[in-house]
């Protein structure tokens, strides 16, 4: 067992000297640390947390990506700021850029195109702020799903799920209310189509849409009002959920991936000091870095081109940015259903896809919950699941993925048909048809490939690598060479835990012996220790076969010549 | 009861942590050696970047001095962002850089390990925890001062309440602001050109032709203008009356001249897109589609009412006039929408 495993000295770390000890450096730190520990006990912080152990893998990295991109978004944000003026106040623009001179604008609108244009740095800052919220969001969803998949949402770490699950709903609500700030076309667009769907409410919508309008839209204090949200409110709540989502990643400890040494009792990994306070204060660097160059030569949302807010016009092909499209795709795909019950409307065009929106949320917040449900698994668990373990997981998430994807897609119809050359009505009934259709198939395919890729694994962790070696024995038999795994590599294919369906009765509803039963009805048996003696008893046959006929040499006869 | 199998046999054992295999740093001085050359060569690549940045914070700005470009062209623009971008980027990407690769070739790399404990408390702490509780409560006599409760709750469920006061001054009511437009308050006015805001006369619209259009009076002078435009918003097509599908539509035009709001009964976007062969009109957000030959009926996508129509006439010098409002309340349906519509 692992119990022997216990914190190791690494032979390689290098011995501090007695000439080290008495340097300068040394004594200044000394002077240091004994002044700030008389005063915030900072010693017994640093007992704690510095040699705090965390796993590696490149999969723990989104998460980081995301908390960079959010402290790239805190630093360009608040240079905006200094230039930035959020009035509605209306001016005749009469700055550098000669497309716009003498054009009627919002203050907010022209104080963009000063920053853009006039503060040096300023279009720099504001490319850098639109990336990093692009890279933001890519961030939690790519973390979201990585801990959906490996299963670290499970006991005891589903409040951190929902922290985490309300930090993705927070940061759709800056990214809206900042890209609406600039005032011009698109975003005036963007915030009418709110209004829209505010306003189709029973009962409240319309006034709802005259207290957050301060009147009708747009009047003049929407911008001013989605600027405190932006730059206040939003802000305090997700650096506030940031800060309980790290203290209970430090109260529970990092999850880890299985492997030989590594077991639910312990976590296996570098120090915080000085390993990870190089590598992930390394990689800040690192994200920022490429944040800027991106910034530095890919403009992104210029709202020139655009032109300033004005009811009026809007032009083809106006998408939201990435992460809001796919609340414009069920907009596009509902058809036009409106009923009027004694006088008064329901506007099931715009109320069905925000319900669909909500469904969708609340299916991703409250999954850790109902898999806990299911499975009735009550233990902690700190060794992540490989996704093919759990193929009735891993389908659903997929399937919640393709929904996803299916209406960010029906969000950019107009732009799929222009490049493809396709009819915009073909195409959006092909999306209405697969908004039902993908989230089945994409669940049945993952699932199956799922069960494929854990028969495999089993063969494998039985029989060993093949070699694409073969050899006929005298009757004319074949037999493939099979290279025996070491016990490090066959652990981690033997290790998971195994679930099965549960019979109705005996305190288990038939609600949830059905539930037991869509999850582990089809299922592999993992190899067992007694299967795997009989794997290798067999082998040790074979192995003796094979060696009395090639005398022990697996090479080929040209392999053999060659030498 | 839980769904777990148990493993035979208790599983399979946990072989532990595979011996280490070094890294070349670890073994050979020239390999450690370059390592820490590479590691600080990086840290003053940024120190590079830094110089970079602020030299070109001074000399590549978009309106002042540009080393390479004329002053205030968009390549001084393109160029200042080029340059600070680059600087910037250099003085941070390599400073992780450097980090990065220090930690991976030079710090420790043998694998730690730390036990886990139960998150639950144990026992003692527990039963601890639920005497503080305890006495907490007795000492606040909460369980013996009913009144007392009772009262709070009622202050605490109270208080809540006195949010609406404030709330509600965030903007007016709605009344029936949202059944009428500019048009119906002024009624008579002539059509004029979106933006120029020149009246447009019957002979001025071909045949197939679309105009964007506002009413005449509203211009930037008129008070809330933005918002009076945000309703008023309509376009006038022309089309062969042969065509026509809708006779109630008809009769409220002239000569094949109908007058339709532009705003979307979806959710509110300008449906901004005219296919002169078909005669639809085009929503670019959500795609639906309006049969302007047939009243603006929806015949694709989300919306569900036709666009409502402008009844237009001719004045004495062959201009184009509303004698009132939309026929119905213009954009996205709302609960009242067909209630209380009286000015």
């Amino acid at each position: 067992m692992c119990d022997h495993v216990s914190t190791t000295t690494p032979s390689t770390r290098k011995q501090t000297s007695v000439d080290a000890n008495n340097s300068r450096v040394y004594k200044l730190g000394a002077v240091g640390g004994d002044w700030l520990d008389k005063r915030v006990a900072g010693g017994g912080l640093i007992k704690f947390m510095a040699r705090k152990i965390f796993p590696d893998h490149w999969s723990f990295m989104f998460g980081e990506v995301a908390l960079y991109s959010f402290v790239i978004l805190l630093i360009s944000g608040t240079f905006l700021t200094m230039f930035f003026d959020p009035s509605m106040s209306e001016v005749v623009y009469n700055g550098p850029y000669e497309a716009l001179q003498g054009a009627t604008m919002s203050r907010a609108y022209e104080s963009t195109l000063e920053i853009s244009f006039e503060v040096t740095g300023g279009l720099l800052f504001r490319q850098m702020h639109h990336w990093s919220a692009l890279v933001f969001m890519v961030a939690i969803f790519v973390h979201m799903f990585r801990v959906f998949f490996t299963g670290a949402f499970r006991k005891p770490r589903e409040l951190n799920w929902l922290v985490g699950f309300t930090l993705m709903v927070l940061g759709m609500v800056a990214g809206f209310s900042g890209y609406s700030l600039p005032d011009d076309v698109l975003s005036g667009n963007g915030l009418r189509v709110v209004e829209g769907l505010m306003k189709s409410m029973p009962v409240v919508g319309t006034y709802l849409v005259m207290l957050m309008f301060g009147g009708e839209f747009p009047g003049t204090d929407i911008i001013p009002r989605l600027f405190t949200v932006h730059i206040l409110l939003v802000p305090a709540m997700i650096l506030g959920l940031i800060a309980i989502h790290l203290v209970l990643l430090v109260l529970h400890k990092h999850t880890q991936y299985p492997g030989p040494g590594r077991t639910e009792r312990n976590v296996v990994g570098f120090p915080v000091f000085p390993v990870y306070a190089a590598k992930a204060g390394g990689f800040f660097f690192l994200v920022f870095g490429i944040i800027t160059m991106i910034s530095a030569t890919t403009s992104i949302n210029g709202v020139w081109n655009y032109g300033p807010y004005d009811p009026s016009p809007v032009s083809a092909g106006s998408q939201p940015d990435w992460y809001m499209l796919w609340t414009d795709g069920g907009l596009r795909l509902i058809p036009g259903w409106e009923s009027t019950i004694f006088g008064y409307v329901l506007s099931w065009n715009m109320l069905i896809p925000m319900g669909i929106y909500g469904l969708l949320l609340a299916a991703l917040a409250l999954y850790p919950f109902l898999e806990a449900w299911v499975t009735g698994d009550d233990r902690e668990h700190h060794l992540n699941d490989l996704p093919y373990n759990t193929p009735v997981r891993t389908g659903l998430g997929v399937a919640w993925i393709m929904t996803y994807l299916i209406l960010a897609l029906a969000a950019t119809n107009d732009l799929i048909a222009i490049a493809l050359d396709l009819s915009i009505n073909d195409l959006t009934w092909a999306l209405r048809i697969g908004f039902f259709v993908v989230p089945v198939l994409s669940f049945y395919i993952t699932k199956r490939l799922c069960l494929s890729i854990q028969r495999q694994k089993r063969d494998l962790a039985l029989h060993g690598e093949e070699t694409s070696r073969i050899v006929r024995t005298d009757t004319g038999n074949m037999i493939e060479i099979h290279a025996p795994l070491s016990e490090y590599d066959r652990w981690v294919l033997v290790q998971h835990d195994d679930y099965r369906p549960l019979k109705a009765g005996k305190g288990v509803s038939a609600l949830r012996a059905k539930a037991t039963s869509f999850f582990f009805k089809d299922r592999i048996d993992p190899v067992t220790p007694a299967e795997l003696r009989e794997a290798l008893e067999h082998h040790g046959h074979e192995k003796h076969v094979i060696d009395e006929l090639t005398g022990g040499d697996y090479r080929t006869p040209s392999e053999k010549s060659s030498h | 009861m839980s769904a777990i199998s148990s493993k035979e046999g208790g599983g399979f054992p946990n072989p532990g942590l595979p011996p280490h295999v070094h890294r070349q740093a670890d073994i050979s001085k020239a390999a450690e050696k370059r390592a820490e050359l590479i590691v600080a060569s990086m840290f003053l690549l940024s120190v590079v970047g830094t110089v970079l940045f602020i030299a070109a914070y001074f000399l590549v700005t978009p309106t002042g001095i540009n080393l390479f470009a004329e002053e205030k062209s968009p390549s001084a623009l393109w160029w200042s962002n080029l340059t600070i971008g680059l600087g910037l980027a250099i003085a941070v990407f390599f400073i992780g850089a450097a980090a990065v690769h220090w930690a991976k070739t030079l710090m420790p790399d043998e694998e730690m390990v730390e036990e886990r404990h139960d998150i639950r408390s144990s026992d003692e702490t527990r039963e601890a925890a639920v005497g503080i509780i305890n006495d907490g409560l007795e000492e606040s006599g909460i369980a013996r001062r009913p009144v007392i409760v009772t009262a709070m709750v009622a202050a605490l469920a109270a208080l809540p309440i006195a949010v609406l006061a404030p709330l509600s001054t965030l903007g007016p009511l709605p009344g029936n602001k949202l059944h009428h437009t500019f048009w119906g308050h002024n009624p008579g006015q002539r059509l004029a050109r979106d933006h120029d805001g020149t009246p447009i006369k019957l002979s001025d619209v071909a045949m197939n032709s679309i105009f964007h259009i506002m009413p005449e009076g509203l211009t930037s002078e008129t008070e809330h203008h933005i918002e009076e435009r945000a309703k008023a918003a309509a376009v006038i097509v022309r089309f062969d009356p042969k065509l026509a599908k809708n006779e109630d539509s008809m009769a409220m035009g002239v000569e094949g001249v109908l007058a339709f709001s532009k705003i979307c009964t979806h959710v509110g976007c300008p449906v901004a897109l005219y296919e002169q062969q078909t005669h639809h009109m085009l929503c670019p957000c959500h795609q639906s589609t309006f049969d302007v030959t047939d009243g603006a009926k929806v015949i694709f996508g989300p919306a569900h009412r036709p666009l409502p129509q402008l009844p237009i006439q001719v004045d004495d010098e062959g201009y184009l006039v509303a004698p009132g409002d939309f026929i119905e309340p213009i954009g996205p349906s709302f609960w009242n929408i067909h209630k209380n519509k009286d000015v």
